[in-house]
């Protein structure tokens, strides 16, 4: 991986020299537009950043080969940022300053989003986040849009769902990583505001392999169901542990495991799990009525045949990004980073893989509950609540 | 409450199974060698790992499970012919860095050949949960537990009834009186390596159904298993296994009754507090000397 990066890297250095040189000759017309991403190609957070840059890619080849934008090919700078908030801000750094980027897209985690978010502010460079924390558009930023749902969507999802059941005692079982403690507090949060008390608030650590004595004692309080906060093996032991232990409640998993994978590790112990999810997970149980199936479904081909590996949310993440950028670019005919700024603020109604975006200059996300859909496992295999 | 008690109970003799036999790991080359092996908990990978790659291809586990831990003993010979050996002759400082090296190429190897993702071996028998005065267990904990009972026994059996486990535990006492009585220490070498990989192995494949496994979990299980060894006393076997399951039961205990955020921080705690008043551990040799 770090190969074809490293290849990138040197190509995208290149052409910016290349470019230089032209347009001291004065052909500044074949410029190309340049969008700069820094992703978490590799590292720990490579499940993230590796979807990411593959979809970005996909885009750009796709959009060129179509013509470009605004009668302008499109060139990716993409490093590498592996995870690393310090890297990440070095890499935007050198994308503002050197590379020139008409806009931004990336930041894989909060951390490295955070990172960027300053340098992206002071430069006045649109940046669209792929990362999860309400941090990132709360207080909303001028310059600094996001594409995912935020957790405490996710926990707003779930417990209407529970309230829609009847519930209003809960327990939580959350993980340690960031994801799973970001989500954990802002569940404690919005509970009390969807008339949902929390009984029981359990930790296991990042490497546990056992969860029943959490469990145990969740199994002895007056919960009627339980979420887990969760990332990684984490949810699949406890889903594992949940059915050892017999708990009769239903139990709620986040966002952070809808895939495939979570079911094939928890095995028969998954039936019966709800979990919110965005629409791109099960492309093809959709209604055929539904206004992403079509988004989604070229998508999720698209991506397949390109790179022989399932769609995941993050690099639907992307996805969005990536064309929120390029609507902005075409609603304003210009590549000016403070209209396309402004372009990507208008946006309304634009159809995307996470849901239906309309942003505002007080909601820098623009989506909202429905863009989850909640799913439940059946035979297992995902299956849409009605 | 007593069915919770027992849950715990269960929960610490399964994880303290699994840390035991990797303290037996550290045990048998620190013994051979006097370094650290900080490659033990990379066996555990490859032994589960390896486990779910042979059960991919369609073997059946009673096959499998052999395989891989066959798999992980060769690992282990290779490590300590090409990376040990070429070592030997340097202070303990040098062996050890030369594991905590072997440890990052193996985990950086399986992320290339096994990728980073989580992967789960079917249960041994089911996993239809077995109803036990209110706990309740999972058949593969019994596996785990019964298995690291078996590999025990063996293990004793083979240092105090055979003349090379003898010739092993003169090696660990005296290495030159060793080479004088004719016991060549090089294959006394090899073989602590191999058989410290069978125990890491076997309990990587042991818990891979319960625990999942990845590339990746072989920092913290190894981890866990070092401070099990230096609880019970380095290089003790008796220490190591009540060093594993004692690790194993304050964990479940404190995760239990105290605060589940807390439960390493209540397990290293202890450790440390034990460390303090007995510095060779629990069973540890009560000498002066200590490396």
């Amino acid at each position: 991986m770090s190969l074809v990066h490293n290849v990138l890297r040197t190509l995208g250095t290149g052409s910016v020299a290349f470019t230089l040189a032209l347009g001291a000759a004065g052909v500044k017309a074949q410029e190309p537009i340049r969008i700069g991403s820094f992703l978490a190609v590799t590292g720990p957070a490579s499940f993230l950043g590796d979807p990411e840059e593959k979809t970005l890619k996909m885009l750009v080849d796709q959009v060129n080969a179509a013509g470009g934008v605004l009668g302008r090919k499109l060139e990716l700078i993409s490093y590498d940022s592996a995870g690393d908030a310090e890297k990440a801000r070095t890499f935007t750094k050198r994308l503002i300053e050197q590379d020139k980027v008409n806009v931004l897209i990336g930041g894989s985690s909060t951390g490295e989003t955070m990172a960027a978010v300053p340098l992206a502010e002071q430069a006045g460079v649109p940046f669209i986040s792929l990362a999860g924390a309400v941090v990132i558009i709360e207080p909303v930023k001028k310059w600094v849009f996001k594409t995912p749902h935020t957790d405490r969507m996710a926990c707003e999802k779930v417990f209407v769902d529970m309230k829609a059941r009847g519930f209003s005692k809960a327990a939580l079982i959350s993980g340690s990583g960031g994801f799973d403690k970001s989500m954990r507090a802002e569940c404690l949060k919005v509970a009390p505001a969807n008339g949902i008390e929390i009984v029981a608030d359990e930790t296991y650590g990042a490497a546990d392999t056992d969860m029943t004595a959490q469990l145990t004692k969740i199994k002895g309080s007056a919960a009627q169901a339980v979420l887990n906060p969760g990332f990684g093996q984490g949810p699949a032991i406890v889903t594992r542990n949940y059915k050892q232990l017999g708990l009769t409640q239903p139990l709620y998993q986040s966002h952070g495991v809808a895939s495939k994978e979570y079911i094939k590790l928890s095995g028969d112990a998954a039936e019966g799990v709800r979990l919110p999810a965005a629409a791109l997970l099960v492309a093809d149980i959709l209604p055929a009525n539904d206004e992403q199936k079509p988004v989604v479904v070229k998508y999720t081909q698209d991506y397949k045949a390109r790179f022989n590996s399932d769609v995941s949310t993050f690099g639907g993440h992307a996805y969005d990004g990536f064309w929120l950028a390029i609507n902005a670019m075409k609603a304003t005919n210009s590549t000016d980073r403070a209209k396309i700024r402004d372009g990507i603020e208008a946006t309304k109604h634009y159809v995307g893989t996470g849901g239906i975006v309309n942003m505002s200059p007080t909601d820098h996300m623009g989506l909202d509950l429905s863009a989850f859909r909640m799913l439940e496992v059946r035979n297992g295999t995902w299956t849409l609540v009605k | 409450m007593s069915g919770a008690w027992l849950q715990f109970v269960a929960a610490g003799l399964t994880a303290g199974a699994i840390y035991a036999l990797i303290a037996l790991g550290f045990s048998i080359i620190y013994n051979t060698c006097h370094a650290i092996n900080f490659a033990q908990g990379e066996f555990v990978m490859v032994g589960g790992m390896s486990g779910v790659s042979f059960v991919a291809m369609g073997l059946p586990l009673i096959v499998a499970v052999p395989l891989a831990v066959a798999a992980a003993m060769i690992v282990g010979l290779l490590v300590e012919r090409l990376a040990i050996e070429p070592a030997h002759g340097n202070d303990v400082v040098t062996l050890i860095i030369v594991t905590i090296g072997v440890s990052l190429f193996l985990r950086g190897l399986a992320q290339v050949v096994w990728g980073k993702g989580i992967h789960a071996l079917p249960a041994f028998s089911g996993t239809e949960a077995i109803n036990f005065f209110g706990a309740t267990i999972v058949p593969q904990s019994l596996w785990v537990i019964g298995g690291t009972v078996v590999a025990v026994v063996l293990l004793g059996l083979f240092f105090n009834r055979t003349l090379f486990g003898k010739a092993m535990q003169a090696t660990a006492q005296n290495t030159l009186a060793a080479r004088l009585m004719g016991i060549d220490t090089r294959v006394i070498m090899r073989v602590s390596f191999a058989l410290a990989a069978l125990l890491g192995a076997l309990g990587g494949v042991l818990t891979a159904p319960i625990t999942l496994t990845s590339a990746e979990i072989g920092i913290m299980l190894g981890l866990k298993g070092f401070a099990a060894a230096m609880l019970g006393g380095l290089g003790s076997f008796g220490g190591a296994v009540i060093g594993g399951l004692l690790l194993g039961l304050i964990e479940a205990l404190g995760a239990g009754f105290l605060s589940s955020a807390y439960k390493d921080v209540i397990a290293f705690v202890m450790i440390l507090v034990v460390l303090f008043f007995l510095p060779t551990g629990l069973v540890g040799a009560r000498s002066g000397d200590r490396v």
